[in-house]
């Protein structure tokens, strides 16, 4: 077990956050602002990673592929916002679960109807192809790299999009109080249609750029999106922190728990049942750290308390 | 003297820069109406809410009949002996009367883990259920579903789910809100006599109803207690006339 | 508008007469559909304990679902390969009785349930949702990682398992099985409906504030109903793997999940026989249109999303009406 090693998996694991945290974002921000809770928020990224593939496979270009990502994305969630979604705000949590599992039933199948079952392929684009000599010597997969900064860039402007606008205002005000916030002469119905289609143009990206380095399929989105829930139930819901801080937790957790805990094992027992039972512990690991966060903080690490 | 049932020890809780219950002291003794009163926003229900376990204070105890619950839940504390009554009504909307009051005489009975014979062929719960509900009057309505009833009906019935408890202590908040005068006076007759079952803690902006009722009035402004006494005294209290009342005379 | 009692009874009538009918016809794939139907209503039945007088939105049940279905599958394995199954200091013989194989799917799917009920009810709403669902994907991953009973591939049983006095090979017997045990579950629910366990538990999902004010605990209430819940969906994946002699992490996919609701709300929430005529309406759809076309999926979402946006009582409300009384 080398420094190098442990440093490549640490950058892995923040690869793996730093795209969970688009996932989480949007559905944190929606559940917050809308009180909705919303499973075809998997579908949205999927969608993503389809319209960048189709795009990419037209045009040739990956910036193009992901700009189609985004307009594909956030047009899905403008329309499903527009004719389904906002029925359902008054909804108890029963009916939004429902209807956004039908919504799922709808897009996966939908999409399968429309782009075969075989997995689509987005390549990588030349300029971002091959590794990376970072210092020290350790030799990276420069699209990976691109995508931490990426991560971290839209995070950052996502911030200063709800910090300091004054969409961002209402956003935030739209959480506290609706009445205040419709009071105020805000079209509170164009308001929520706008927060959707962000929260889905962020799932839209993340499923274009993780695209890229894994296969384009029909079922990619829920694991994500499951995922995703685990993020926000650690970083508390409504909270972009903890959204943030969560999404890397969980990446960090996953990406190290399946390389060292097996490692770990074999101090202790024989290689081939450390592996073998290091490998489940590791598919649990997030879940465990989960009941830990649940036990210490049930609203999560920045939730608001009940 | 005796210990009194219910008793607040310098109560305060914060919500941020603002103090909605300032070092409140209170007591409620055996066979005495207790009421609180103050202006909109005086910190009440906070107060409601600590006494009842819903909310912790940041300083201060409560205590039943001697006992210290501060740290206990709203469910234990009402096994000891606390019944609320709610401001807004808190019923089971979709149940019947009859089996808003069977809950609480199983909630009082403390024996919720029986799951093969009908709650309602339950002759021990029912006979104390249906006797709750005969003295409210509401008998005649307990296959009623709640959601059906009136805005009166439903305050009555939230004081016979309190009656089921057979509580040592009853906890009202705002009983007679929206009542009308025919009901106030109906309910005002009913806890007159109910005071020497188990004294009441009365929180009511009824002022017919408080003068007519109280032994004592607490008076809670900005959440302190500026006036504590028998009721002729808070009466003729210019600093209550003046921060309550609002007349300068 | 008819009585939803007789509904029930006709609805449950109805199930055996085509059972019968199919075995008189020598309908062998039918009576497989109505057994598969009948097992899908006790899986969702189970949840419907939870879910509608509880108000629980669980999205894990498949955990529980996938996990009596392995418990299946393990001990039959051990007994098929004369193996025995090593839990760290006890060292257990395999069974091919199904009672045995009930008794321990009961037991570990309610202990699981236990588990995570006791995690899952520190919170609520929407949290519980997400909390449930996430502990059911841990149960997935970890089965496909589980090498030693087949991982992703699953783990194929040669014989079904055996019940003393039938022969669990002949299909209208199995479904007889599946079919009794349906019927005494809904019988269990329909008074715990109406025991005072049931009244509280009720008053828990609609007023907890009014069930603590009478001294009484909700979490502990929704406790006990999530771990009766779970021990009968668990039962219920037992027969499953029983009925294809086969078990797989799909079991325990969050579909089947998101499944199992969807059962419930096709017939209707807290109606006794929801789960019933949910699954059965299911297979039919999952047989008719998916004969039809291979994306039948997309007219389940359609019907689903129809459901939920204008029938809120699902079909059994549609036929009888609003009254979900209690009593």
């Amino acid at each position: 077990m080398s420094l190098i090693l442990i440093i490549e998996q640490v950058l892995n694991g923040l690869q793996s956050g730093v795209m969970l945290f688009l996932m989480a974002a949007g559905l944190t921000l929606i559940f917050g602002v809308m009180g909705l809770i919303n499973l075809a928020h998997g579908s949205l990224y999927m969608i993503g990673a389809f319209a960048a593939a189709a795009v990419a496979g037209f045009t040739g270009s990956f910036a193009l592929a992901l700009v189609g990502a985004l307009a594909a994305a956030a047009a899905a969630g403008a329309i499903i916002e527009i004719t389904v979604i906002r029925r359902l705000y008054a909804s108890d949590h029963l009916d939004q679960v429902l209807a956004t599992f039908a919504l799922i039933l709808i897009f996966s199948e939908g999409t399968r109807w429309v782009f075969g079952s075989f997995p689509l392929f987005l390549e990588i684009p030349p300029y971002l192809a091959g590794p990376v000599t970072l210092p020290g010597g350790i030799a990276y997969p420069k699209y990976r790299l691109a995508l931490i900064v990426a991560g971290l860039a839209v995070g950052a402007l996502l911030w200063f999009l709800i910090e300091r606008t004054r969409m961002g205002i209402r956003i935030r005000a739209g959480e506290n109080d609706r009445e205040m916030i419709a009071a105020l002469g805000v079209d509170i119905s164009r308001l929520y249609t706008l927060v959707f289609a962000l929260g889905a143009a962020l799932a839209g990206l993340a499923g274009a750029l993780v695209g890229a380095i894994q296969s384009v399929q029909v079922g990619m989105g829920e694991p994500v999106l499951i995922l995703a829930f685990v993020v926000i139930v650690i970083g508390g819901i409504g909270s972009l922190k903890g959204a943030f801080l969560g999404a890397l937790l969980v990446g960090l957790t996953d990406t190290l728990g399946g390389i060292f805990l097996p490692e770990l094992f074999k101090l202790f027992t024989d290689p081939a049942t450390a592996q073998s039972a290091g490998a489940s512990l590791a598919s649990m690991s997030i879940y465990i750290l989960m009941s830990l966060v649940l036990i210490w903080r049930p609203t999560g690490l920045f939730g608001a308390p009940a | 003297m005796t210990e009194p049932v219910l008793q607040t020890i310098g109560l305060t809780r914060r919500f941020g820069a603002m103090v909605a219950s300032d070092d409140v002291s209170l007591d409620l003794r055996a066979g005495e109406i207790h009421a609180i009163i103050g202006p909109n926003g005086a910190g009440k229900s906070t107060l409601i809410n600590q006494i009842c376990g819903e909310l912790r204070p940041d300083s201060g105890a409560v205590r039943i009949a001697g006992q210290d619950v501060t740290r206990l839940d709203t469910a234990a504390r009402a096994r000891l002996g606390l019944a609320r009554t709610f401001q807004i009504s808190a019923l089971v909307m979709e149940d019947t009367v009859l089996q808003n009051a069977m809950l609480g005489a199983l909630g009082a009975g403390g024996r919720p883990w029986r799951f093969w014979r009908p709650v309602l062929a339950d002759p021990d719960l029912r006979a104390r259920a249906e006797a709750a509900l005969d003295r409210v009057g509401l008998l005649p309505q307990r296959g009623t579903r709640v959601s059906d009833l009136s805005h009166g009906q439903r305050r009555q019935l939230e004081v016979a789910v309190a009656l089921t408890l057979e509580p040592r202590a009853f906890v009202m908040d705002e009983p007679m809100a929206g009542l009308g005068a025919e009901g106030s006076k109906a309910l005002t007759g009913f806890l007159d006599g109910l005071r020497e079952e188990a004294p009441i803690l009365l929180v009511e902006h009824d002022m017919d109803a408080v003068f007519a009722l109280a032994d004592r009035i607490s008076v809670l402004v900005y959440g302190r207690v500026i006036a504590s006494g028998p009721v002729e005294d808070i009466r003729s209290n210019p600093d209550v006339r003046h921060a309550y009342l609002g007349t300068g005379s | 508008m008819i009585r939803e009692r007789h509904l029930n009874i006709g609805l449950l009538a109805g199930l055996l007469a085509v059972a019968l009918w199919a075995m008189l016809a020598d309908q062998p794939f039918t009576i497989t559909l109505a057994t598969r139907a009948v097992i899908l209503a006790l899986a969702a039945a189970g949840l419907n304990i939870a879910l509608g007088i509880g108000g629980l939105v669980s999205l894990g049940h498949a955990a529980f679902f996938g996990l009596g279905g392995y418990v299946m599958g393990v001990l039959a394995y051990h007994a098929q390969t004369y193996t025995p199954l090593e839990l760290g200091p006890f060292s257990i013989a395999g069974t091919k009785s199904m009672p045995l194989i009930w008794l321990a799917a009961i037991c570990v799917s309610g202990l699981a349930a236990l588990v995570i009920g006791l995690l899952s009810l520190r919170t609520s709403g929407v949290y519980f949702i997400m909390i449930t669902l996430a502990f059911g994907q841990m149960f997935y991953y970890f089965a496909i990682s589980w090498s030693a009973y087949g991982g992703e591939d699953g783990l194929s049983i040669y014989v079904r398992n055996g019940f003393p006095g039938l022969n669990t090979l002949v299909p209208i017997q199995f479904f007889g099985i599946c079919y009794v045990i349906l019927c005494l579950v809904l019988y269990l629910h329909a008074r715990l409906a109406r025991s005072p366990f049931g009244l509280a538990l009720n008053a828990a999902r609609q007023a907890p504030v009014r069930v603590l004010t009478v001294g009484l605990d909700p979490t502990r209430l929704k406790l006990v109903a999530f771990v009766l819940s779970g021990a009968i969906t668990g039962l219920a994946g037992a027969l499953f793997a029983d009925l294809y002699r086969f078990v797989s992490p799909t079991m325990f996919s969050w579909q089947m999940s998101g499944e199992l609701i969807v059962l419930i709300i096709l017939g209707g929430v807290a109606r006794l026989c929801g789960p019933v005529v949910g699954a059965v309406v299911f297979v039919m759809l999952e047989h008719l249109l998916g004969g039809l076309t291979d994306f039948w999926h997309v007219w389940l979402g359609v019907i689903l999303l129809l459901i939920v946006l204008f029938a809120r009582g699902g079909l059994i409300g549609m036929v009888s009406g609003r009254a979900v009384a209690h009593d």
